[in-house]
């Protein structure tokens, strides 16, 4: 099939950018979406000109490398994907498609596609743990029993592979959803539970200082993550939250 | 081959690592705040050393090229990590887990190094429950286990199918705790150049920063080099597209030398490819193996049949379909390791048995598992003569419920739904046993610089077990190195900083500026991907699931030309001092045109077959790889000289105490 695509080309984080056209043919249905801007750099390169940079990784959806916002939607039309498991057979012949970096305050963009999202690195690092040391002298993994149901509703949460999808989804870019998923995973197991109070209060303190907004409940997050990380998360942070508000 | 030191601990099996940290020397906590560490990869090896390293009251840098360390590839498995705890009660103890290691790896890794892995692996998932990682558990609240290849009984501790990314989850959340506490410094976006050596020991590297393209000099007491392994000199394989042999390459030109780099592993189920464009391959985890059933039709015109679409594969009888696993090895059937089962594939499909278009995949069939979960589901829920359809409802949720993502992704990917048609697998390069050649304290034959993980080529032999990539990764960097290392260190607390304004660092420097304007100053005819893929089909063609002498002596000398092609002629566009991915690759893909050469010379030069080295010229009547201990029961550990065709052999003899020798059999 031929596409249009219209990508976003920035030199740097302090250059301004800007819309450009391409035209590729050749593209199949069995391609990745990833593979299908390999070949249009490929291209690029043969011509002398500079590929476009996007991030990308492991290709198979789960170490959150890629962020496209394709066509508006964060990781493109499909439900439940990240961007290099988007495969073209969602397309048509002579579709024109956007392509633009994940768009936040809190995630300014390095070059073309690509844009720096180390601000969720500093929220975990704000209280994302247990403080346990790695000597390996603890308890016998079978000493605390864990419900099934909190188990895998820990699980659930855990998936989050960080990606950033929901921030660019919201209109407020908040990372609520992100956030909570981290706090949840905690709040539902025993051993997050000594320092449960001091962990969501840092991570949300965190994350107000690097720029994002707040979550106006508009849903959006979970439609697009592309792990399926559900609202009920949030409203867990907040319950959290309030709580050790009240604790002090 | 007095330099082939293992310095494996003398004394009985079981006490040899407790001996060796009593009698190893200490370093007191105030003097470990005046000791800098340096760990260059930050997947499960590397982020479990920086934070049980920073823990301790190290100065951790830590370097990874990806944008955050909870990005390293160790977060792509997807099976689970194994653990000597036996709570299934079936016989497991340490000892079986050392000898299921030992012999799947066909008799080619240290008895010493395999027996502390197989000791410190419940200590692993003590040390990981604690640290709030969310493995599955059964309805009492304990924690579940499923089974693997190479082994019979169940000690893979699993977290759906996503084992890998909650235990460097596990592992980043340590780290984060460190990086809070300004312990660890974590450069992200970085990129080891070179290795830095004063005095013959490592003091520090020089390291790139992608995104400024500014080159940094970095110094430490000691380097730890935990950046996985080297698959994707095949170009195609599971690994992440970043995944690369740069940092070890680097440190194999300073000094380091690199064992067994033929021992790679092809993994048995993997997603076929599907044309020319393809990037990589995706794994569809071992644990299907505990369900899915491996078969080709019996006859050859029903397997062109199928290949033509003019047959469904669930239309052919029971009695014409060849479950070949089942009926070569009774004992194991589908759960054979990997490197039999990748084998088995790649035979029937040579003899003309494959199932897709292109005359290379097998079947993965889940009928039967559907319909005996589904039996048992109507039985438990009290349901009396169920239908067909109820019971293939049943049983699909069941599934559903074990390996729900896998089976998305299946579909995802192929656009065929795994539920109702079996899925087509094809074997794919996955894993590299061989790598940095390391003593028992993972020290290399560098001072002062160290390996864990997969980088180096420790553990697993010829070939490794499903499950026990990610025990060896935690166990190295929580459990071993930690204590290794200060052995090492305790000569180092008097010696101060080490200073970066060194003519050392000066010439590492310009050597790196060197390479990289030689990089950009190629003719320009192709482009970086053009040589990859290029050396990758050599290397999956003449060095892949089987080989031999004619073919590999090809391979050598294509490789050779390549090499030179690529340098004189490759096209590097944009500029060095600024962020520029195919600049990246490039220097990537130059080591990998290095070491695949070495490759094909390790595996020339290995006249046996063992694990998943399979030589053509070496195999029993019935197929099997025939292993020769007399004359290749060693390590080969190759020393930089110039050209890999240069390099030179060392061995390491492999000596055997507690376990005997044996035909490796799963009949």
């Amino acid at each position: 099939m031929k596409l249009y695509l219209k990508i976003w080309r920035q030199k740097d984080a302090s250059t301004p950018g800007k819309i450009v056209d391409y035209t590729l043919d050749g593209v199949e249905g069995d391609m990745s979406f990833l593979e299908m801007l390999d070949i249009l750099n490929e291209e690029l390169v043969s011509k002398g000109e500079e590929p476009v940079e996007f991030d990308h990784d492991c290709r198979e959806g789960i170490c959150g490398t890629c962020s496209l916002q394709i066509n508006g939607e964060p990781h493109g039309p499909d439900r439940l994907v990240t961007t290099c498991q988007l495969h073209m057979r969602k397309f048509n012949d002579g579709d024109t498609i956007v392509i633009e970096p994940f768009r936040a305050k809190a995630f300014p963009v390095i070059k073309d596609l690509i844009v720096d999202r180390s601000a969720f690195d500093r929220i975990q690092q704000a209280g994302g743990y247990i403080s346990v040391n790695t000597s390996g002298n603890t308890i016998d993994a079978n000493t605390i029993p864990i419900n099934k149901y909190d188990a895998d509703e820990a699980m659930d949460a855990a998936t989050c592979i960080g990606c950033g999808a929901c921030v660019a989804a919201c209109k407020n870019a908040s990372a609520m959803l992100f956030t909570s998923a981290k706090v949840s995973q905690f709040a539902l197991l025993p051993q997050g539970q000594v320092e449960a109070t001091e962990r969501v209060q840092n991570m949300v303190r965190q994350m107000d200082l690097e720029g994002f907004g707040n979550c106006t409940n508009t849903g959006a997050c979970e439609v697009e993550c592309p792990k399926g990380i559900s609202l009920t998360n949030i409203a867990r942070m907040n319950r959290e939250y309030l709580s050790a508000t009240c604790k002090g | 081959m007095g330099i082939l030191d293992s310095k494996i601990p003398s004394g009985p099996l079981a006490d040899k690592w407790t001996k060796h940290k009593n009698d190893i020397n200490l370093v007191n906590p105030a003097n470990k705040r005046n000791i800098d560490i340096i760990v260059v990869g930050t997947g499960l090896a590397g982020g479990a050393a920086a934070a049980t390293l920073a823990e301790l009251g190290y100065n951790v840098k830590t370097f990874c090229y990806q944008d955050s360390p909870r990005r390293a590839h160790s977060i792509a498995a997807q099976g689970g990590i194994n653990a000597a705890k036996n709570y299934q009660g079936d016989g497991d103890s340490n000892y079986r887990l050392f000898y299921d290691t030992i012999k799947g790896g066909d008799y080619r890794s240290r008895e010493g190094n395999v027996y502390r892995l197989a000791e410190v692996s419940g200590n692993i998932i003590d040390q990981c429950v604690a640290q709030g990682v969310p493995f599955a558990r059964e309805y009492g609240g304990m924690l579940d286990n499923r089974s693997f290849g190479g082994v019979l009984v169940s000690r893979t501790f699993y977290a759906k199918g996503q084992t890998g990314q909650q235990l460097l989850l596990g592992a980043y959340s340590a780290m984060n705790r460190q990086i809070n506490r300004g312990k660890i410094q974590a450069y992200n976006r970085h990129e080891m150049m070179d290795l830095v050596l004063v005095d013959g020991k490592a003091r520090g590297i020089i390291a790139r920063d992608l995104v400024s393209g500014e080159i940094e000099r970095h110094s430490a007491h000691a380097v730890v080099l935990a950046t996985g392994g080297y698959g994707n000199v095949f170009f195609l394989s599971t690994n992440a597209m970043g995944s690369n042999v740069m940092a070890a390459w680097r440190a194999h030109r300073k000094g380091a030398f690199f064992a067994n780099p033929c021992f790679t592993q092809i993994h048995p189920t993997c997603i076929p490819v599907s044309g020319d464009h393809q990037s990589k391959l995706t794994l569809m985890s071992e644990s299907l193996r505990n369900d899915g059933r491996i078969w080709v039709p019996k006859k050859k015109e029903d397997a062109i049949a199928i290949r033509e679409g003019k047959l469904k594969p669930t239309e052919l009888a029971e009695e014409d379909r060849d479950y070949y696993l089942e009926r070569r090895y009774p004992a194991f059937g589908n759960l054979v390791p990997r490197d039999v089962a990748s084998r088995a594939a790649k035979e029937r499909c040579d003899a003309g048995f494959g199932v897709n278009k292109t005359g290379e995949a097998v079947f993965l069939d889940f009928a039967s598992a559907i319909e005996r979960y589904g039996k048992e589901k109507a039985l438990t829920s009290g349901l009396k003569n169920p239908d067909k359809a109820t019971i293939t409802k049943l049983g699909e949720e069941v599934v559903e419920a074990k390996y729900g993502n896998l089976f998305q992704m299946y579909e995802k990917i192929v656009d065929q739904n795994p539920y109702k048609t079996p899925m087509m697998i094809y074997p794919a390069v996955h894993y590299t046993m061989g790598g940095l050649w390391v003593d028992y304290n993972l020290q290399t034959t560098i001072p002062g610089c160290y390996s864990a993980g997969e980088a180096n080529f420790s553990d697993h032999g010829a070939n490794r077990l499903g499950a026990s990539a990610l025990m060896q990764g935690l166990a190295d960097g929580y459990f071993v190195l930690p204590y290794t290392i200060g052995d090492y260190l305790s000569d180092d607390i008097r010696t101060g900083a080490i200073p970066t304004d060194s003519k050392e660092f000066d010439e590492a420097e310009q050597q790196v500026r060197d390479r990289m304007e030689k990089l950009m100053g190629g003719s320009g005819i192709h482009s970086v991907d053009y040589y990859h893929k290029k050396l990758g089909k050599i290397m999956w063609n003449k060095c892949g699931m089987a080989r031999n002498e004619k073919e590999l002596k090809e391979a050598i000398k294509e490789i050779s030309d390549l090499r030179k092609d690529f340098w004189e002629n490759v096209k590097v566009p944009g500029t060095i001092d600024s962020k520029n991915q195919e600049l990246e690759k490039a220097g990537r893909v130059a080591d990998f045109l290095e070491l695949g050469e070495l490759f094909a010379k390790d595996a020339l030069h290995r006249n046996e077959s063992c694990g998943g080295h399979f030589r053509e010229e070496y195999q029993t009547e019935e197929g099997e790889a025939l292993r020769d201990d007399e004359n290749f029961k060693y390590v080969a550990a190759w020393e930089y000289k110039g050209e890999p065709k240069d390099a030179e052999l060392h061995k390491e003899d492999l000596v055997y105490e507690n376990i005997e020798l044996k035909t490796r059999s799963y009949k």
